[in-house]
């Protein structure tokens, strides 16, 4: 590399860069240190296990994970076979670049676009007053399916696209029919990449709240069914801290969980998928 | 072909076409969802009109629509320049350590849910704001959050541009005696050029369609903004505050504006794929 004295334009450009840098740096660990001390100071196991009580400023948390965890059970449910379908089609059933390929890409493009308050409006409408499933778990999960969709399928066809060529000529010259080359040798080549694609999707889902507040709703009970309402975690940080005075502190503990819970999900990912190219 | 082969065929073809449907189904649903509204001159009175009184059947949405552009404009401008020169930085400048922290740093920061953004937002800044002026939520909360979420969004797409430049360009820049700062905004910015403004694109489609960030620090009232310390009311913050009790003609008009909503960012999708393709054959 080039050495550059400071008053040289090329040490003037480290400089600002470097500034640029430090600033990013700095608001970042700022924002995630006051999380980290909002969150502390009420967090404790107790807070983990416990029911809420007091409309959410004491107790604990332990419904709404319950709430949380079954909402992303029927998502993921949904997401993970209309996903997995999506990524064949693009990349093993579909003509490359032919007419229908282009319109399967682009209306996904256009999917991941929409603005989760969208998803929020069209499951209300849709998924609980339309089909009648109410404010409930169901309609929650699958209007976040629509939203958590894309990501899922970008990645797994990018993970399919990336087995060896050779695999597939291999198959050819045994004349394997292509669902048991997708069945067999494909899918099993690309597990990782599909497991990736799961915990990116499961940790998007985790992160939205909007898609949420209208069709899976606000109740704070232990839900029964997925046909009961259920409040997540991300739903619970909005409601305390805009809805209820004295709110925060359960609202940082809360918010601390879910970042706690999704820092680990992208360790896994890394650990499942090191070199990420998405 | 095996019958047992078509069955699974034609189930992921089936299936694939649900997905392909999925923003079909939402688009037509709105558009239905708002028609009884989408008459003639009604139409441009959303966009004319500021007076938004639903209950008495005033539906103006130009003040709501200037807070999420406001919020939108002040964000980017605070997160663009600095996002693409950090990008730079860890790319050609940044000791390789550090490269991989900040990598790290914007994935980590990447992953945060809007809400804890805008929770963060509510209890750090907007009291820091109001010690400068005003009631504190306001545009510039809006724009901060907003900013400080786009923000590793913008590097990261940013830098992924950057790296697909091919490294033949860095070299022919070298053997032809440029330094590195001459390469760098001669040859490689100007060759990633497509892709950074593409992605530039998308995430003022995404900063357009975020909710909870702004409906928890900007505040929420329905004004035209007038300086970046008032308080404002973005379009998307309005169909979360109000879609609980809406009803009739009130509730036609939060499907409109849930319509224009998705018209402006599949509009930043489609001009980030029209940037892709007409630059590309110039750079």
């Amino acid at each position: 590399m080039l050495k550059a004295g400071i008053f040289s334009s090329d040490g003037l450009v480290s400089v600002v860069l470097w500034g640029a840098f430090a600033l990013v740096t700095v608001v970042s660990l700022w924002m995630l240190g006051d999380i980290l001390l909002l969150g502390l100071g009420h967090l404790s196991l107790d807070f983990v296990v416990a029911e809420p009580a007091d409309a959410g400023r004491n107790g604990g948390i332990a419904p709404l994970i319950v709430s949380t965890l079954m909402v992303l059970a029927v998502c993921m449910a949904v997401v993970i076979p209309v996903g997995l379908a999506t990524a064949l089609a693009i990349t093993e059933f579909l003509a490359p670049r032919s007419r229908w390929q282009a319109i399967l890409l682009r209306s996904l493009d256009l999917l991941s676009a929409v603005p989760s308050i969208v998803f929020g409006l069209f499951g209300y409408a849709f998924f609980a007053i339309q089909l009648g499933l109410g404010f409930s778990i169901l309609s929650g999960g699958l209007a976040l399916a629509c939203m958590a969709l894309p990501l899922f399928v970008r990645i797994t066809a990018s993970s399919l696209a990336m087995v060896p060529h050779s695999y597939r000529q291999a198959a050819d010259a045994l004349a394997i029919s292509r669902v048991s080359w997708c069945a067999h040798i494909l899918l099993p080549q690309s597990n990782s990449g599909i497991a990736a694609a799961t915990i990116l999707s499961i940790g998007r889902s985790l992160a939205e709240t909007a898609v949420l507040i209208f069709t899976a709703g606000y109740v704070m009970r232990m839900p029964d069914s997925i046909m009961d309402s259920g409040r997540t975690l991300a739903v619970h940080i909005y409601d305390l801290s805009m809805n209820v005075s004295g709110g925060d502190p359960a609202a940082g503990a809360t918010a601390l969980v879910l970042v706690v819970i999704l820092i680990v999900l992208n360790l896994i990912t890394r650990k499942v998928l090191p070199d990420r190219t998405f | 072909m095996r019958a047992g082969d078509l069955l699974v065929q034609s189930l992921v073809l089936f299936l694939a076409g649900v997905a392909a449907a999925i923003v079909v189904v939402i688009g037509v649903y709105l558009f239905l969802e708002s028609a009884p509204l989408l008459t003639g001159t009604g139409m441009l009175d959303f966009f004319r009109d500021q007076r938004w009184y639903p209950l008495e059947g005033e539906f103006g949405m130009a003040a709501m629509l200037a807070g999420t552009l406001s919020v939108t404009a002040l964000a980017m401008l605070l997160a663009a320049p600095v996002g693409i020169a950090a990008a730079v930085f860890i790319r050609y400048y940044a000791p390789p350590a550090v490269a991989i922290f900040y990598r790290r740093l914007l994935e980590l920061l990447s992953g945060i849910p809007s809400v804890v953004f805008g929770f963060w937002g509510l209890v750090v800044l907007v009291p820091l704001i109001a010690k400068l002026e005003g009631p504190g939520a306001s545009v510039l909360a809006g724009a901060l959050v907003l900013g400080l979420m786009i923000l590793p969004l913008v590097s990261l797409s940013t830098d992924s541009s950057l790296a697909q430049v091919p490294r033949n360009y860095w070299l022919a820049g070298t053997a032809l005696g440029l330094g590195r700062w001459a390469i760098v905004r001669k040859v490689m910015i100007p060759a990633a050029a497509p892709g950074i403004l593409a992605g530039m694109v998308l995430q003022t489609g995404r900063a357009l369609g975020e909710t909870m960030a702004l409906l928890m620090v900007t505040g929420n009232v329905v004004q035209w903004p007038s300086s970046v310390f008032e308080p404002v009311r973005a379009l998307t913050s309005n169909i979360a505050l109000e879609m609980a009790y809406a009803t009739g003609d009130h509730r036609t008009a939060l499907f409109v504006s849930g319509l224009i909503l998705l018209v402006m960012t599949a509009g930043m999708v489609a001009l980030a794929a029209l940037i892709q393709r007409r630059l590309r054959r110039y750079a």
